[in-house]
């Protein structure tokens, strides 16, 4: 379904925030693309940085306090950093969806769901406000809303958590975008109703092949969705491969950790092997492997350089002093 | 089943369980007030009829999506819900008749662990005050051995004692669940309710504090009821699971059963809408996607609760609530349909 074309490339992207305990180093370099037409997966916990990284992209991050501090994002010929607000405003929500974690206050409650769907269509589009109508009525029918035409009218607090992440869906979906960027789209939601928006998903990638960021703290849900998925820790990409990769031969320790300390539904009596201490804090550039302190593999070298991304196989890169296979050190002196 | 002519008991039966936590036909309704007069309209049956029994011992893991109920019953269990109908005993004594100053007496026996370990410690205690505080509500111990109680009791759950002083803010949120933890287990509780205890925590956290609550059951024999919505980890930590559908149990069994033998469409929809951390699985799963929403609890629908969203519905489920009855032993199912294992 993917080519190998790139829709968006990032490069040695870094954003702060100033705090008044101190800068934090919430990206710290992070360097990717998305190919047209691919599902990338973006998994991590809270604060590595794998929101800040794709909010920054469209500067959809608060500033101040944040600030884009070095790196480029191409899109569409284009640096999305470098452009000012009336272009920024084309591209979002044109070109490039979003989808939020919670529909409810990414919706507007005053205004009916119909409103919000036809109004990007008028914005980004030269559709007259009929055919506008016409065409988010159809959106509606496609991801699932029965009784589309009447549901128009409907505010958002008249719909259940389910229905509106669909009217979230439909909204993003609205301006035939090349690029979606998901933020933990079903995280708020029940488990049964993850699994409606995910066959959704599913089978509008097939209909439309438009590009997907899907951003998770959930290795599952992102396993039978993504072509390729990258998991990030204290702002920075530490592995990323194509998915049966990942999850067949991890080679950072951290996503080696994640997938041992997740309990699996499919089998029993397993022993869950947690990651030891906490996650990193981001007042310091880092200056040597912000992992080093929880992982097993560490020696001399994890605490003083910084590791960098490097190609391990086909399309998988890793960023760390160690072969886990063998518990060596990965380069020689 | 064989049958035993020695006078010798054999304790295999199910019966023969050691039940600490027994509760009967429980209901908890929350009246729905309208009008100037605040007359009641109407009521969310949060829970409605449910008849289980927690052993000594074990872990009971309860599931269900939100609004099932299932915090209600741990609430109601510890009385910190009056039930509206029902029975609840804790070691035989019933606690829903017990005056308030009887139940006190009770309440170092059982305790809870909350999900939001950010709202359920008070942010201007230092950790030792948090701790110490059912020490010294319950008076069983004071002075040096209230202080080295606190310590050993950090010590259990895998913090430092010297962090004894410092406030809940210090603390990163898998650190102040073990503080929750700790002053849990801080009476000797026999009996504890876990309310989503992970649900709050990186996934990488979850795991620690899994593992530290399997350690304390081990070493100090304590029962659990575990509340959560994430399967996967409730069939990992409980040795019996309920899952829970608008109110009502749709079904109870072991663990193992429940996941390779369920009986009820609903556990079976819930099953398969739990992603798998595998690609090569998922690529091959087929899916049993329910359509619809859960209906509100304050007008649930006639019959079986589940028939508005059940794939198999039939005539009769929108007509007769389905008897809750042990299709196989120890395996307990509401549902019609639900057919047992040998036939």
């Amino acid at each position: 379904m993917s080519s190998n074309e790139p829709v968006l490339e990032v490069s040695g992207l870094k954003t702060h925030f100033d705090t008044h305990d101190g800068v934090v180093h919430a990206v710290n370099g992070v360097d990717f693309n998305l190919r047209a037409g691919e599902f990338l997966g973006v998994v991590g916990e809270s604060g590595s940085g794998k929101s800040v990284t794709m909010m920054s992209i469209l500067k959809l991050i608060p500033m101040p306090p944040g600030r884009i501090v070095a790196g480029t994002a191409m899109f569409e010929g284009h640096d999305l950093l470098k452009l000012d607000a009336k272009q920024l405003r084309h591209v979002r929500g044109g070109q490039i969806g979003f989808m939020f974690q919670d529909p409810m206050t990414s919706l507007n409650p005053v205004l009916p769901v119909g409103h919000q769907i036809t109004e990007p269509i008028l914005e980004h589009t030269d559709s007259s406000s009929k055919a506008a109508v016409a065409a988010a009525t159809d959106l509606l029918d496609m991801v699932g809303i029965p009784d589309a035409a009447q549901r128009m009218k409907a505010y958002p607090h008249e719909l259940s958590g389910g229905m509106r992440q669909r009217v979230m869906i439909a909204i993003a979906l609205s301006c035939s975008p090349k690029v979606i960027i998901a933020d933990e789209p079903t995280t708020a939601l029940d488990v049964t109703i993850q699994a409606q928006i995910i066959e959704i998903i599913k089978d509008l990638r097939e209909e439309l092949g438009t590009a997907v960021i899907w951003i998770t703290h959930d290795l599952g849900v992102v396993a039978g969705l993504a072509d390729r998925v990258m998991v990030m820790y204290g702002g920075k990409i530490v592995e990323k491969a194509e998915v049966r990769d990942l999850y067949a031969t991890p080679e950072h320790p951290y996503t080696q950790g994640l997938l041992q300390s997740l309990p699996r539904l499919d089998q029993k009596g397993q022993e869950l092997v947690s990651i030891k201490g906490q996650p990193p804090s981001l007042f310091a550039e880092p200056a040597d492997c912000s992992f080093a302190p929880r992982c097993p593999y560490t020696y001399d070298r994890c605490l003083t350089d910084l590791p960098a991304l490097d190609q391990i196989g086909h399309e998988h890169m890793v960023s760390c002093w160690t072969d886990t296979n063998t518990g060596e050190p990965r380069y020689d002196h | 089943m064989t049958t035993e002519t020695s006078d010798e008991a054999t304790p295999v039966e199910s019966g023969a369980q050691d039940v600490l936590v027994g509760v009967k036909d429980l209901k908890k309704h929350f009246p729905i007030m309208k009008g100037v007069f605040r007359r009641q309209v109407g009521a969310v049956r949060a829970v409605d009829g449910v008849t289980f029994d927690v052993y000594r011992g074990e872990t009971l893991g309860l599931v269900g999506e939100s609004g099932s109920g299932k915090s209600t019953i741990g609430r109601a269990i510890l009385q910190l819900e009056k039930a509206t109908a029902g029975s609840i005993t804790f070691e035989g004594q019933e606690l829903t008749t017990l005056k308030s100053e009887e139940m006190r007496k009770l309440r170092p026996q059982m305790q809870m662990v909350f999900q939001n370990p950010h709202a359920s410690l008070n942010p201007r205690m230092t950790v030792a005050s948090i701790i110490g505080e059912p020490l010294k509500e319950h008076k069983v111990a004071r002075g040096a051995e209230r202080h080295e109680r606190i310590d050993e009791l950090l010590k259990m759950v895998g913090l430092d004692p010297s962090h004894a002083n410092r406030y809940p803010h210090e603390f990163s949120g898998g650190q102040r669940q073990r503080i929750g933890v700790a002053r849990a287990i801080a009476l000797h509780p026999d009996f504890i309710v876990a309310d989503e205890p992970i649900a709050a925590l990186d996934v990488s956290i979850q795991a620690q504090v899994v593992n530290l609550l399997e350690k304390l059951q081990n070493d100090l024999n304590l029962t659990y009821l575990f509340i959560s919505h994430d399967l996967s980890m409730v069939r990992h930590i409980a040795d019996r699971i309920a899952v829970m559908y608008l109110g009502t149990f749709v079904e109870l069994a072991g663990s193992d059963t429940i996941f390779d033998d369920p009986q009820h469409p609903y556990t079976q929809a819930l099953q398969s809408a739990v992603p798998l951390p595998d690609p090569v699985v998922e690529a091959s799963r087929e899916r049993v996607i329910l359509v619809g929403d859960i209906p509100s609890p304050s007008n649930p629908p006639p019959g079986c609760r589940f028939n508005t969203r059940c794939p198999v519905a039939q005539d009769i489920c929108s007509v007769d609530v389905p008897v809750w009855r042990e299709t196989d032993p120890d395996h307990w199912v509401a549902c019609h349909f639900a057919k047992s294992k040998s036939g």
